[in-house]
C-alpha cells in the first residue's frame, strides 16, 4: 500500500465524528487534551483575576476593596482552582497530548475513559465557579480544615461545594493517571526500552504513579468531610472521639506530594526544552532518571512539615526535617545536570529556553527557602506567614508554571501547526519574569516583619503597607504578562506562521510527526533505536517500523513493560457519546449529594445504564475485522 | 508596632533568629554559586574538546562531587535545626508562670491558674501581662476551631486545637508591648484576632495580677452607675461575666477590668470612649461574623454603659 492510500485509510478509522453528538463522542486523546489545557488555562485566569483582586485588597492597609467574606472565598477559590482544577489537570493534560506521540503509539489507552474524565473535570470546574458567582463559594481554605470546614462552624453548603469539587478531580485525575501509567507501561514503540524512555515519559510516569498513590488519601478525607456535614458522622469531632488533626494528616498525606505531582511533569518539560535548544540529549540520563523516581517516593515522607505547629513530638519533627531537606538532593542533582547540559550544548535564545533559565533562577531561590522551612524551629516563626506564601509561588508558578509556559511556546506549533510570535514571547518572559518577582519577592519580607497568611485586611499601624503595594504593582505586571500570552495564542492561533513538522530541530519523537499531528499520529508506527527519537532517525532515508499493523481497524501495538518488544495487539474503541452521558450522571449523582444522601440511590440506575452503553460491545461495519481473537503478530520489519 | 520576627526580645525567638540567619547564609551562598555556575554555562566559549567522552566523564565527577556536598550541607543543616530544636524544649525552671492559652472566634483567653489555689484564677482577655526574665509556660487549647498562637517578637507559633492541650513556652527579656496574633485561619474576622503581650518588670507584674484578682470596682459617677443597671438588665450578661455582679457568661470575653487594658475587640481597637462606642453599636461592621448582635441600645443608653465600662477598671 502507498503512504497515500495507508493515510486515507488509517484516517478513515480513526475519524474524529463532526456535529454536536459527534464533537461530544470524540476519544481522539490529542482533541480531548486540547479541550483539557484550554479549559485549565481558562480556569487559571478566572483564578488569577480573583489574586488580583486580593492583591488589590491587599494595596493599602485597613482597605474596603473587599469584604472579608468576599476575600474569603477569593483565596479559597483561588488556591482550589490553581491545585485542583489548572496545576495539576494541566500537567496531566501535557502529558495526554504528548505522551502518545512521543512513544510512538496511535492513541492513548482507554480512550474513552480520557473523554469523560475530561467532562467530568470541566463539570466540577463549573460547579465551582458558579458556587462562587451565587456567593456560596467555599470560604474555609483550600486545605478545609476541621473544624472549621465542619457541620458546626462551617454552616450552609460552602465546604461542600469544596469536597465535592475534590471528588470531582480525584476521579478525572485518577483516570488520567492510570490511562497515562498502561499507556506508558504497555504501548511503547518496540526497542523503547526502559532505558530509552524520554525524560519527559519518565517524568509523567512518576506523577502518574504519585497520583494514584496519593489521591486516595483525600478521597478518604473529603468523604469523611461530607459524610460529617451531611449524615452526622464523627469523624472530626473530637467531642465524639474524632480527631481534628486527623483531617490534617489525610490531607496533607496527599496534599505534599500534589505539590511534586504538578512539578515532576514540569521537570520532564524543562529536560525536553533544554535538550531541544542545546541540540545534545540531557547530560545524565541515569541520573535524571533516579532523581524523579526519588523525588516521587520521598515526596510521600515530608507531610508533616505542614503540621510543625501542631505540638508533635521533637523526634517524630527530625525526622519529617531531615526527609524534607533530603528531597532537595533529587531536585540538585537535576540542577546540575541541567547545567552542565546547558554547559556542554550550544543554547539557542528562544521563548521556550528563556522561561526555562527563569525557571532555575526563581526555582532554586523557592526550593533554597523549603530548605529553611524544613527545619522545624525556623518554620514555627514564618509557617502560615507571607514567607510560606512567597515560597510556594516561587516553587509552583517558577518551577511549573514558567516550564509550562516554556513548553507552551515549544510545544504551540506541534498542536496547533503555528507558530507562537517569538518576538512577543520575549516581551511575555520578561514581563513575567519581572513581574513574578516584583509580587513575590518582598513577600519573604512580610513574613518576616509578621504578617499572617490569609487576613483580609491589615492595621496601618504594622507598617507592612509599603512592600504590600509593590507586590500588589507587581501582581499588575503579572496579570499584563498573562494578557500578552493570551494575545499571542489567539493571534497565533489564526495568523501565526505555519510550522513545518519540526520546527525546532527537536529531540523526541512528537517531531517526526506532522504538525498538528493525524488523528492516528504515525502513519507508519516506529521502532526505536535510541533516546532521541528524532535525532536518532536524521540522516536516515528509512527509518525502521513496524509492520503488520491493521489500517482498517483501531489496532494499537502492545509492547512489554522494560524491554518493549512488540507482545501482542489490540482493538481501542470507536468514539462514543456514551462517556459523555456517563460524566453527565456522575455530576449529577456529586453536585445531587451535597444537598441529599438520596442522590446515590437515584444515579444508580442512570449510571448503570449510561456505563452499560459504554461498554455495549459493538461490530459496526468498520470493525467486522476487528476481532482480538484475530491479534497474531505478523512479523515485524526494521526490528533491530 | 512590635510584630517581627526579625527583632527578638526573648530566648525563644532570639534561638530560631540566630538559627534563621545560619540558614540565610548558606542558602544566599548555595544561590549565588548556582546562579554564577549557570551564568558561567551559558556564556563561556565553546570548544571542540567539550564534546569528548573524557569531557563526560569529568562531568559525571563534578555532579557526583556536588551532590556529595549537597548531601553533607543538608546533614549539617538538620544538625543544626536540631541543635535550635532541642534548645526550645520547655525549660524546668523552678516557678514558671503557668498561663492557659484558650482561642475562641476570634478572641484570646488567658488564664492564670494559681496551682494551691484555684479561687485566685486570673482571666485577661486579649492581653497576657508576663513578668520579664521568667519563663512563661502555656498550655495552648481551644474552644471551637483551630487557632495559632504566635508573638513574632517572643516566639514562633503553636496551634491550639480543639480536643487537644499541648504545652509551649517563651519568655520575654526586655520589658515592653509587643503584638501577636493568630496564624491559623480560623473564619471571617481571622484577620482581626490580635492580642498584646505586657512584658513588665517582676514587681508591677505581681501588682497587676493582684489587681486583677479584685472584683469590678462600683461605680461612682451617674451615667457610670445608669450603665451598670443597663448592662445587668439586657443581653449583655447572655455573654460577659464581670466580677463582683450577677453577670457571670463565659461565652465573651470577661470584662471586670476591662477599662483597664490598652485596647478591645481583639487587638483591633483603640480603647478609647468613640471605638467603644462603635464597637457596642454595631461589633460586626468592625468585625465581620463577630457574635455580639448590633444595634442593642439606644444611643444615650450606649453611652451610659460604655461609661461603665470605661469606669471598669
Amino acid at each position: 500500500m502507498t503512504d497515500e492510500a495507508l493515510h486515507r485509510q488509517l484516517a478513515d478509522t480513526w475519524y474524529n465524528p463532526a456535529g454536536l453528538v459527534g464533537r461530544l463522542s470524540i476519544v481522539d486523546h490529542k482533541v480531548i487534551a486540547r479541550r483539557y489545557i484550554v479549559t485549565a488555562f481558562t480556569f487559571f485566569s478566572i483564578a488569577g483575576v480573583l489574586a488580583a483582586l486580593m492583591r488589590l485588597q491587599l494595596a493599602f492597609p485597613d482597605n474596603h476593596f473587599l469584604t472579608a467574606d468576599q476575600y474569603n472565598q477569593f483565596f479559597t477559590v483561588h488556591g482550589t482552582a490553581m491545585m485542583f482544577l489548572f496545576a495539576v489537570p494541566v500537567m496531566e493534560a501535557m502529558g495526554v497530548y504528548l505522551v502518545p506521540i512521543m512513544i510512538g503509539t496511535r492513541a492513548i489507552a482507554f480512550p474513552r475513559l480520557n473523554a469523560y474524565s475530561y467532562y467530568v473535570y470541566l463539570f466540577g470546574g463549573v460547579m465551582l465557579f458558579t458556587a462562587l458567582f451565587v456567593n456560596s463559594g467555599p470560604d474555609v481554605g483550600w486545605f478545609s480544615y476541621v473544624p472549621l470546614a465542619g457541620p458546626d462552624f462551617g454552616p450552609g453548603k460552602r465546604p461542600d461545594f469544596w469536597a465535592q469539587l475534590i471528588t470531582f478531580t480525584e476521579v478525572a485525575g485518577l483516570a488520567v493517571a492510570v490511562e497515562l501509567a498502561a499507556t506508558i507501561l504497555k504501548t511503547r514503540a518496540p526497542g523503547m526500552t526502559v532505558s530509552r524512555i524520554p525524560l519527559f515519559v519518565w517524568a509523567m510516569l512518576v506523577m502518574a504513579f504519585m497520583v494514584i498513590f496519593a489521591m486516595p488519601s483525600v478521597v478518604l478525607s473529603s468523604t469523611f468531610l461530607l459524610l460529617d456535614r451531611l449524615v452526622g458522622t464523627q469523624f472530626y469531632n473530637p467531642a465524639e472521639g474524632g480527631d481534628a488533626l486527623l483531617w490534617q494528616h489525610l490531607f496533607w498525606f496527599f496534599g505534599h506530594p500534589e505539590v511534586y505531582i504538578i512539578f515532576v511533569p514540569a521537570l520532564g518539560m524543562v529536560s525536553s526544552i533544554i535538550a531541544t535548544f542545546t541540540g545534545r540529549p540531557i547530560f545524565g540520563y541515569p541520573a535524571m532518571v533516579s532523581s524523579l523516581v526519588a523525588t516521587g517516593f520521598i515526596g510521600f515522607g515530608l507531610w508533616v512539615h505542614h503540621m510543625f505547629a501542631t505540638g508533635l513530638p521533637q523526634l517524630g519533627l527530625t525526622y519529617f526535617t531531615a526527609a524534607s531537606m533530603i528531597i532537595s538532593i533529587p531536585s540538585g542533582v537535576q540542577i546540575f545536570c541541567w547545567i552542565v547540559s546547558l554547559w556542554r550544548g550550544q543554547p539557542r535564545y528562544a521563548t521556550p529556553l528563556l522561561f526555562v533559565l527563569g525557571f532555575v533562577a526563581i526555582f532554586v531561590l523557592g526550593g533554597l527557602t523549603g530548605v529553611t522551612l524544613a527545619s522545624t524551629p525556623f518554620d514555627l516563626q514564618v509557617h502560615d506567614t507571607y514567607y510560606v506564601v512567597a515560597h510556594f509561588h516561587y516553587v509552583l508558578l517558577g518551577g511549573a508554571v514558567f516550564p509550562l509556559i516554556g513548553g507552551v511556546y515549544f510545544w504551540f506549533p506541534k498542536m496547533t501547526g503555528r507558530m507562537l510570535d517569538e518576538r512577543l514571547g520575549k516581551w511575555n518572559f520578561w514581563i513575567f519574569f519581572i513581574g513574578f518577582n516584583t509580587t513575590f519577592f518582598p513577600q519573604h519580607l512580610l513574613g518576616l516583619h509578621g504578617m499572617p497568611r490569609r487576613v483580609y485586611t491589615y492595621p496601618a499601624s504594622s507598617g507592612w503597607g509599603t512592600l504590600n503595594l509593590i507586590s500588589t504593582a507587581g501582581a499588575m505586571l503579572l496579570a499584563m504578562g498573562g494578557l500578552l500570552l493570551l494575545f499571542n495564542v489567539l493571534r497565533s492561533v489564526r495568523r501565526g506562521a505555519v510550522a513545518p513538522a519540526d520546527p525546532w530541530g527537536g529531540e523526541g519523537l512528537e517531531w517526526t510527526v506532522p504538525s498538528p499531528p493525524p488523528a492516528y499520529n504515525f502513519l507508519h508506527v516506529p521502532v526505536v533505536e535510541g533516546r532521541s527519537g528524532n535525532w536518532d532517525r536524521r540522516g536516515n532515508e528509512a527509518p525502521p517500523v513496524v509492520t503488520g499493523i491493521k489500517a482498517d481497524c483501531r489496532e494499537v501495538l502492545i509492547t512489554t513493560v522494560t524491554a518493549a518488544e512488540a507482545d501482542h495487539k489490540t482493538i481501542y474503541p470507536d468514539p462514543s457519546i456514551w462517556p459523555f452521558l456517563c460524566s453527565v450522571v456522575t455530576s449529577a449523582f456529586f453536585i445531587g449529594s451535597i444537598f441529599t444522601p438520596w442522590a446515590l440511590p437515584v444515579a444508580i440506575p442512570p449510571l448503570a445504564i449510561t456505563l452499560i452503553g459504554w461498554f455495549w460491545p459493538k461490530r459496526s461495519d468498520r470493525s467486522t475485522q476487528c476481532d482480538l481473537a484475530n491479534n497474531r503478530l505478523e512479523p515485524l520489519r526494521g526490528e533491530a | 508596632m512590635n510584630q517581627s520576627a526579625l527583632d527578638p526580645h526573648g530566648p525563644v525567638a532570639r534561638t530560631i533568629l540566630d538559627l534563621g540567619w545560619v540558614l540565610f547564609s548558606v542558602t544566599v551562598v548555595v544561590y549565588v554559586l548556582v546562579l554564577a555556575g549557570l551564568a558561567w554555562a551559558l556564556l563561556r566559549q565553546r570548544r571542540e574538546s567539550d564534546r569528548t567522552p573524557a569531557a563526560d566523564r569529568r562531568f559525571t565527577s563534578i555532579v557526583a562531587a556536588l551532590t556529595g556536598v549537597t548531601t553533607l550541607t543538608l546533614v549539617g543543616l538538620v544538625a543544626v535545626s536540631e541543635v535550635s530544636g532541642r534548645a526550645l524544649a520547655v525549660p524546668h525552671a523552678i516557678r514558671p508562670v503557668a498561663v492557659d492559652v484558650v482561642g475562641h472566634q476570634w478572641w484570646w483567653e488567658f488564664r492564670y491558674r494559681d496551682e494551691n489555689d484555684p479561687s485566685k484564677l486570673v482571666t485577661s482577655p486579649n492581653e497576657l501581662h508576663i513578668p520579664v526574665g521568667v519563663p512563661i509556660v502555656m498550655r495552648a487549647m481551644s474552644q471551637d476551631v483551630i487557632h495559632s498562637f504566635w508573638v513574632p517578637n517572643l516566639t514562633g507559633k503553636r496551634d491550639l486545637i480543639p480536643g487537644q492541650v499541648t504545652t509551649t513556652w517563651m519568655q520575654a527579656d526586655t520589658a515592653g508591648i509587643y503584638r501577636g496574633q493568630c496564624a491559623e485561619f480560623c473564619g471571617p474576622s481571622h484577620a482581626k484576632m490580635a492580642f498584646l503581650v505586657v512584658a513588665e518588670p517582676v514587681d508591677k507584674f505581681q501588682s497587676w495580677i493582684q489587681h486583677q484578682r479584685e472584683p469590678a470596682g462600683v461605680p461612682t459617677t451617674a451615667p457610670a452607675a445608669q450603665g451598670r443597671d443597663l448592662f445587668l438588665s439586657r443581653q449583655c450578661t447572655l455573654c460577659h461575666a464581670i466580677q463582683g455582679t450577677p453577670a457571670g457568661a463565659r461565652l465573651g470575653p470577661d470584662l471586670t477590668h476591662v477599662g483597664s487594658r490598652m485596647t478591645i475587640a481583639a487587638g483591633t481597637l483603640a480603647n478609647e470612649r468613640d471605638p467603644l462606642d462603635a464597637w457596642v453599636e454595631n461589633a460586626p461592621s468592625i468585625k465581620p461574623g463577630v457574635r455580639m448582635p448590633p444595634h442593642m441600645l439606644e444611643s444615650s443608653e450606649r453611652e451610659a454603659v460604655v461609661a461603665y465600662l470605661r469606669s471598669l477598671q
